[in-house]
Formats: C-alpha cells, structure tokens, sequence
C-alpha cells in the first residue's frame, strides 16, 4: 500500500519537537475559543432553554458536564494507547512527550465524571454511590491513570519512564474491554436491574443537541489543554537546545 | 532446537534457587493462610456469615499473596546482574521470562489452589462451589502472575516499588477476581461452570502468549536504561 506523500512528510515532520511546537502555537487561540463558546452555547441552551426531563425534572441537566467528561477519559486514555505504540514502534520522541502531558488531564477528566455522577445519583438513583457497573469500571479507568502517572513519577529517567508508561498504557488498553465486560457481565449477574437510568428516551432535539455542542466544546478544550501541556514538556525536555533558550531569551526581553 | 534447551536451562536455575530458600517461598502462602484466618475473627465466625463470602475471601487472599511474591520476581536477577546478561546474550529474553514466571507459579499459585479446598471448608464455603473454586484458582493464578509479572518488570529498577507495584497490577486482576467469583456463585445456584471457567482458561491462553513480550521489553528498558 502507497502512503500519500504529504502524509509521510507530516510523519517525518512529528518527528521535531520543534516542529510541534511552532507549527501549534498559532491553533491555541481558536482551540480556546471554539471550546468556550461551543461550551458556553451548550451550557446557556442545556441549563436554561431545554425542557426538564419528565421523569428527573431539572436534575437531568447535569448530563451536559457528565457525559462529556466520561468521553473525553475514555478518549484520552485511547491517545494515550496510541502514542504508547507510536513510541515503541518509531521511537517519537513528541509520542512520549504527549503521553507524559495527557495523563493528568485524562485523569481529571475520569475524576470529573465519577464526581458528577455521584452528584446526579443522589437525586435520581437515591445513593451517591452504587457499584453500577459504568460507574465501577470509571473507577478502575481512574486507577489505571493513577498508575501510569504514578509510574512516571517513580522512574527518573526520562527515557526509561516514557517507554515503562508506553508500555503500561498499551497493556491498559488492551484490558478496557475485558474489563468493561466483565464488570458488566458481573452487575447483570449480580443484580438484575435494580438500578437503571431511566430507560435512556429517545432525547428531543431541543435536548440533545445542547449536549451535542457541549461535547465539541470539550473537546476542543481538550486539544486545547493537551496541546498546552505538551508545549510546557517540549521546552522542559528541549531546554537544552539553542532553539528553545532563544525562545526563552526572547519571552524573557518581551517581559 | 535450541529454545527447550534454553527454556529447561533457565527453569533448573530458577528452580534451584527457589529451593535454596525455602523460607522465600513459604511467606506468600503464609500470608494467604493469615489473611484467610483475619476474616472470620473479623467478620464472623458464623458459617452463615461465612459462606457466602468464603468465595471471594479465597480470591482477595490469592491476589493479596500474589502482590506481596511479585515484587522479588525479578529484583534479585537483577541486583546481582544476571538479568542484564540475559537481556545482554542475544537469544530470546521471552523464553527466560517463561521459565521464571513458571518456577514463580510453581512456587506461589500452584500450592495456594492446593490450599484452597481446605481453606473453603474452613470457610464453610458450600461444598458444591468447593472444586470448582478450585479449579478456577488453577486457571486464574497463572493469568495473575503473567500480568503481575508485567508491573513487576515495569518496577524492577525501583528501590521501594511495593505500593506503586499494587497500583498498576491491581486494576489489571479485577476481571480474573470477578471471573473466579462467579464460579462460586453459579455452583451454589447449581447452575453449569464450565462457560466461565472456560473464559478463564481462554483469560489464561491470551496472557501466557502476550504478556511475557511486555514483561521482556519491560525488563530491557530497565537494562537499556539502567
């Protein structure tokens, strides 16, 4: 199979951390305005304008904090995986670089949707908490990020924590599903329905696509914040180049 | 050809080591035994308490026992050199793994499911789940030391890695746990076992072909990188 050339060029070019940098700069302001108007859109059209829910009343308004959040760690956790292969496999420094920026921000995210949920749960299930089986495997994917972040910490080589934690986070990936299923297949065992969202209706327009713009509002913001962090560890890991101590010399005379 | 030879060469190694200290191999188990007896001191020593949490008690001391044997599975080939000359000589670390994680098992999780009928009666674990607890410790014990044996390559080059150690693996066994317990549960119930014992055999069958290659490329960053 022929890889089309620009896209080998742009494999190549990921290769420079320099590169990333330069090239990302220019994107952070739009990332940043996309997600707080997208969020902030969805926000004003889900808390304010879309009907109560018939069943849950105004409680169900949280949805549009916590179903975006639950996306976005499982999505981060997927880049995470990700970057794990494309360092081992092509030794990418900027895959390191990446994976290093984004746990926390996954595990933010993961901690986000386990808060809300349990506040939504109060209200609609009765209980802050319930071993729910989407609930429990949020909980282990927040222990898988711990461990990785907590792994990174432990090794002080740099070299040798990227690729322990690329390592990690593809034997992490490989386990979400069984995971997943066992703790699902676990829960319709245990329990059969005992706690069930109420059986998810059909969502009206005027309710779904509020949440629709707040999932795109998450997003950017997250590429926006991974990309914010990624640049902070390029110029920590590069702070020894000339590049990066003329950018320094440069923010530093602006000041 | 060559690869029985450097597989057997490794496990006689590892083995007489193992032998040597006796006392190293005993401590995991005596843990399973001590934890086991925490519980009904704890709990209750009711067997109506007992019996229905005999299952997962059985399971929580296997993986706890499991934890605490993992941190020296690599620690001491590598303090006194050997690993980085395995990872060093150019033939297949993958089969050296192999060989140490099966003395590993040998010593850890194959007499701790040999333990397990006695413990479950004295847990008053109902007679029918009796095998087959059994039999899924079988199964299940060696997929715990195959992905065990991944956060202990990862933490080898720590000085303190124990509680680290318990953070990655942990999550990593909960499907083994839940699988194992369900066993218990369809005996009792007195429905069939074999579709979830099966899946832990097939559980078993997919680590032993793919966790020895992270555990090897694990334990070569650690040499790589010193």
């Amino acid at each position: 199979m022929k890889v089309p050339a620009p896209l080998v060029r742009l494999w190549h070019r990921l290769g420079s951390p320099r590169w990333f940098f330069e090239t990302t700069a220019p994107w952070l302001p739009w990332l940043l305005g996309f997600g707080v108007v997208l969020l902030g859109a969805g926000a004003f059209w889900g808390l304010a304008l879309a009907p109560a829910d018939y069943l849950q009343g105004n409680s169900f308004r949280i949805i549009y904090v916590h179903v975006p959040a639950a996306i976005l760690a499982q999505s981060c956790y997927m880049l995470m995986g990700t970057c794990g292969v494309v360092l081992l496999v092509w030794r990418m420094k900027l895959a390191d670089m990446v994976l290093e920026a984004a746990a926390p921000i996954g595990a933010s995210f993961t901690a986000l949707a386990l808060v809300t949920g349990a506040v939504w749960g109060k209200p609609t299930w009765g209980t802050w908490w319930a071993w729910d089986a989407r609930v429990t495997s949020m909980l282990i994917l927040l222990f898988l990020y711990l461990g990785i972040i907590g792994l990174r910490q432990a090794l002080a080589r740099p070299e040798a924590a990227g690729r322990a934690c690329a390592i990690l986070a593809i034997v992490g990936l490989v386990n979400i599903p069984i995971i997943k299923y066992s703790v699902d297949w676990w829960l319709t065992l245990h329990q059969p329905s005992t706690f069930k969202l109420t059986e998810k209706p059909a969502m009206p327009p005027s309710m779904w696509i509020p949440l629709l713009l707040s999932v795109l509002g998450f997003y950017a913001l997250f590429i926006w914040s991974v990309l914010q962090s990624t640049r902070v560890v390029v110029l920590e890991r590069e702070r020894r180049t000339a590049w990066v101590q003329n950018f320094a010399a440069e923010q530093g005379s602006k000041a | 050809m060559k690869i029985p030879g450097l597989f057997w060469g490794q496990f006689r190694r590892d083995g007489a080591l193992a032998l040597r200290q006796p006392g190293e191999l005993a401590n995991p188990l005596a843990f399973f035994v001590l934890v086991i007896t925490l519980f009904p001191l704890g709990v209750s020593p009711e067997s109506a308490v007992l019996a229905p949490l005999a299952a997962g008690v059985l399971w929580i001391a296997a993986l706890l026992s499991t934890l605490l044997g993992l941190e020296g599975l690599f620690r001491r080939d590598r303090d006194e050199g050997t690993l980085e000359q395995l990872v060093l000589h150019g033939e297949p670390l993958v089969l050296a793994v192999l060989a140490r994680l099966l003395v590993h098992w040998l010593g850890t999780g194959l007499p701790l499911t040999l333990l397990a009928p006695v413990l479950g009666a004295m847990l008053a674990l109902p007679e029918e789940a009796r095998w087959p607890v059994t039999a899924g410790l079988a199964l299940g014990t060696p997929i715990l030391v195959l992905l065990g044996g991944v956060g202990a390559a990862l933490t080898v080059s720590l000085r303190s890695g124990g509680v680290l150690l318990a953070l990655l693996v942990l999550p990593l066994f909960i499907p083994v746990l839940i699988l194992g317990v369900s066993v218990a549960e369809l005996a009792v119930a007195g429905l069939p076992t074999a579709p979830v014992l099966a899946w832990l055999g097939a559980g078993a069958a997919l680590a032993l072909v793919t966790a020895p290659f992270a555990i090897a490329g694990a334990l070569s960053i650690a040499v790589e990188t010193g």
